[in-house]
């Protein structure tokens, strides 16, 4: 049940991703349309994150490739912005919050230009719309998880973009973040903006996106949350893993066997 | 005293260049080193600093001068090749990045020491000094050398000044620096150059087998002092001046010494009074926290047991003796004694004919103590489902740390409770 759109926001075309030769993720193949609140949902090691991370050009790929405004990832940075898990970096960095929110203008500053006040007013406005202002020349080291979360995701409203990516933004953190996270996405979302998270609690899936992905090692179902998320697709994706796809995966990496042949 | 008055006169010209040079690279190389460690790859300036060995020698035996700036190409070269090394045994084996460190360390040293040995044997007359790569020589930081070696270090400190934006992000979230279009491999490269260039300046006065406490140690102290990156990178970079003036003057002082240990051994003092005395991370600040913790704890059990006896008997009054207090808690008693008179003087307590009496806000101090043991009670029985008759434990222990707005959820939560699960009123 894969449901394709007309002038798609994102593209992902033919995409298979290996880690150490092994395929992760089996040819992926759909679009998102443009202004939805998309969920990727699937177990543990269904490479919800690879794909994440793959759309993002943070991986090789074995093949495929990835659009987004029908252009290479290349030509839109400024137009995309990536909210990484929270546990990717170490916060016993030495910066303040504020420093943090402010790395999410870098991207349209450029190299060697130092922050301008403009900017500075954005990372203050971003900090306002998570409920964080008052934490602003807070050390990141002193952050509970769910203020990490809501750091990141000012980061990336910083950065002023119209698709979002974000890697499991609801992992670990306390309800009343949970809920102020949802409804900042829900606005995003009514401004048209396209924002895509990663999602692991099958229970508020279907209050909180429109669109779903299901994943598991490959492409189960993609397509408006109504009519995807039912009873037969869900048993499809968390019904446990294909085994012959496994198996033949244990044998492309123990091989050392490319997952494509080389053109 | 004489030399010491002498060196730090800097009437002598050389004196002030030597100064001048050791301050300039430890200080390039500590501001370096910041980035290092916040990167996680401190290991790594370790091994770029035993592989520029080779790259010395070679470049001596090539050219036959010890023209520093030869030495410098052929430190640098080599330097570089062995983090190429690095990378290439890590991602196309299955070695893991720390083994390969340790390979690629050794083997370029074992090169290296090979090299110098058979150069020495030359008797090739230009070679005398060579040796002082190994373990640094401040005094012969002059003349020519000093200008090839400061020019690099003012580089460095250029550099960090100009990338000090992307070199952060770099640190922080390199995988964040991707999405947002910086050029991420171009700015590794970026850092790893620094790093070979701080090590290649820094061998002159503190040699090859020290040099990565130079890169490393000063970041270390200073990030025990601060939480601002800035703050840190100008503190480890007067560490590291320091640690070089020191350096400076015992290799002026004892030109036999070799200057390498000297300095690491400086630098290594100061980061372990950083350990100890840092405000916050230090060592003396914990067990500072720690102790009034306790004494708090001791303070507040000691108000508990007098509102309790005052509960128990209807009668808050009436004074206690010291006696009635520890037949009810078991506080050693000169303990007890010390805080009753400490309470006292912070106004919590009075004394009368060597009874104890609660004050007002001795008295009021006490109940919440009591109404926080009760609430937190309460709330593990109805919310953990524990027993009543295991709760008193932790309640014993929580009861000290619930903050006044934690109390009011508790308190929300609990729907405004009279009674604790032994039925007892609360207070």
């Amino acid at each position: 049940m894969i449901f394709q759109v007309e002038n798609p926001v994102v593209e992902v075309h033919d995409l298979t991703v290996s880690y150490d030769r092994k395929p992760v993720l089996w040819g992926i193949d759909l679009t998102l349309p443009a202004g939805a609140l998309v969920g990727v949902i699937g177990p543990n090691g269904a490479g919800k994150s690879t794909l994440i991370k793959a759309m993002m050009n943070l991986l090789p790929v074995s093949s495929g490739y990835v659009r987004i405004f029908d252009q290479p990832l290349k030509q839109v940075y400024s137009r995309i912005s990536y909210v990484p898990q929270r546990e990717s970096v170490d916060w016993d960095f030495p910066a303040s919050v504020f420093d943090v929110v402010l790395m999410g203008r870098y991207g349209q500053l450029g190299l060697f230009k130092r922050p301008r006040k403009a900017d500075k007013d954005a990372a203050m406005d971003a900090l306002e719309k998570v409920g964080m202002q008052s934490f602003a020349n807070r050390q990141i080291s002193q952050l509970s998880g769910g203020q990490q979360q809501r750091v990141f995701l000012a980061r990336a409203l910083a950065q002023n973009a119209d698709v979002y990516f974000m890697d499991e933004p609801f992992a670990g953190v306390d309800i009343a973040t949970e809920t102020a996270i949802i409804q900042l996405l829900r606005l995003m979302r009514d401004e048209g903006k396209t924002v895509i998270v990663v999602h692991h609690d099958l229970q508020s899936a279907s209050d909180y996106f429109d669109w779903v992905v299901l994943l598991n090692m490959r492409l189960v179902a993609s397509g408006p949350t109504e009519q995807v998320l039912n009873q037969e697709l869900l048993e499809q994706t968390y019904g446990g893993k294909l085994t012959v796809l496994s198996k033949v995966g244990d044998l492309l990496r123990k091989q050392e066997f490319p997952a494509r042949e080389k053109s | 005293m004489q030399d010491f008055l002498e060196f730090f006169s800097f009437t002598d010209a050389n004196i002030r260049y030597v100064t001048l040079g050791s301050v300039l690279l430890a200080a390039s190389s500590a501001v370096v080193g910041c980035f290092t460690l916040l990167r996680k790859r401190a290991l790594v300036g370790d091994a770029v600093a035993h592989a520029v060995l080779p790259g010395v020698c070679l470049a001596f035996i090539l050219s036959g001068t010890k023209n520093p700036f030869i030495l410098l190409i052929g430190a640098f070269v080599t330097g570089w090749l062995s983090l190429v090394v690095i990378d290439y045994i890590t991602s196309r084996s299955r070695i893991k990045e720390d083994t390969a460190i340790g390979l690629v360390l050794s083997v370029f040293f074992g090169i290296g020491i090979l090299l110098l040995t058979s150069i020495q044997q030359t008797g090739n007359a230009a070679q005398s000094g060579l040796d002082k790569f190994l373990f640094g020589s401040a005094a012969s930081l002059i003349g020519g050398d000093l200008i090839a070696f400061g020019v690099v270090a003012v580089l460095l400190l250029v550099a960090v000044v100009l990338f000090y934006k992307e070199l952060t992000l770099l640190c922080f979230d390199q995988a964040y620096a991707r999405t947002i279009g910086f050029p991420v491999r171009g700015l590794e490269l970026l850092l790893t150059t620094l790093t070979v260039f701080a090590v290649v300046v820094g061998i002159q006065a503190v040699g090859v087998v020290l040099m990565a406490a130079m890169l490393i140690t000063p970041a270390a102290a200073a990030r025990f002092w601060t939480e601002n990156l800035k703050v840190m990178l100008v503190l480890a970079a007067l560490i590291g001046a320091f640690s070089g003036i020191a350096g400076a003057f015992v290799s002026y002082t004892a030109p036999s010494m070799p200057t390498g240990p000297w300095i690491v051994l400086i630098v290594s003092m100061i980061a372990i009074l950083s350990f100890a005395l840092a405000p916050g991370r230090g060592w003396v600040a914990r067990i500072m926290r720690q102790r009034r913790n306790k004494t708090r704890i001791l303070e507040e059990n000691l108000l508990k047991l007098l509102y309790q006896l005052g509960e128990l008997r209807q009668d808050y009054g009436s004074g206690r003796s010291l006696e009635d207090l520890l037949e009810r808690r078991n506080i050693p008693k000169k303990e007890a004694l010390g805080g009753l008179q400490k309470l006292k003087r912070q106004g919590y307590l009075r004394n009368e004919d060597s009874r104890w009496l609660l004050t007002p806000e001795g008295e009021k101090r006490g109940r919440r103590v009591v109404r926080l043991h009760r609430l937190w009670e309460l709330y593990l029985t109805q919310y953990l489902n524990l027993a009543s008759d295991h709760v008193h434990e932790d309640a014993e222990t929580i009861e000290h740390i619930i903050t006044p707005e934690l109390e009011q959820r508790l308190v929300e939560e609990l729907n405004y409770p009279d009674l604790d699960p032994h039925s007892t009123r609360i207070p």
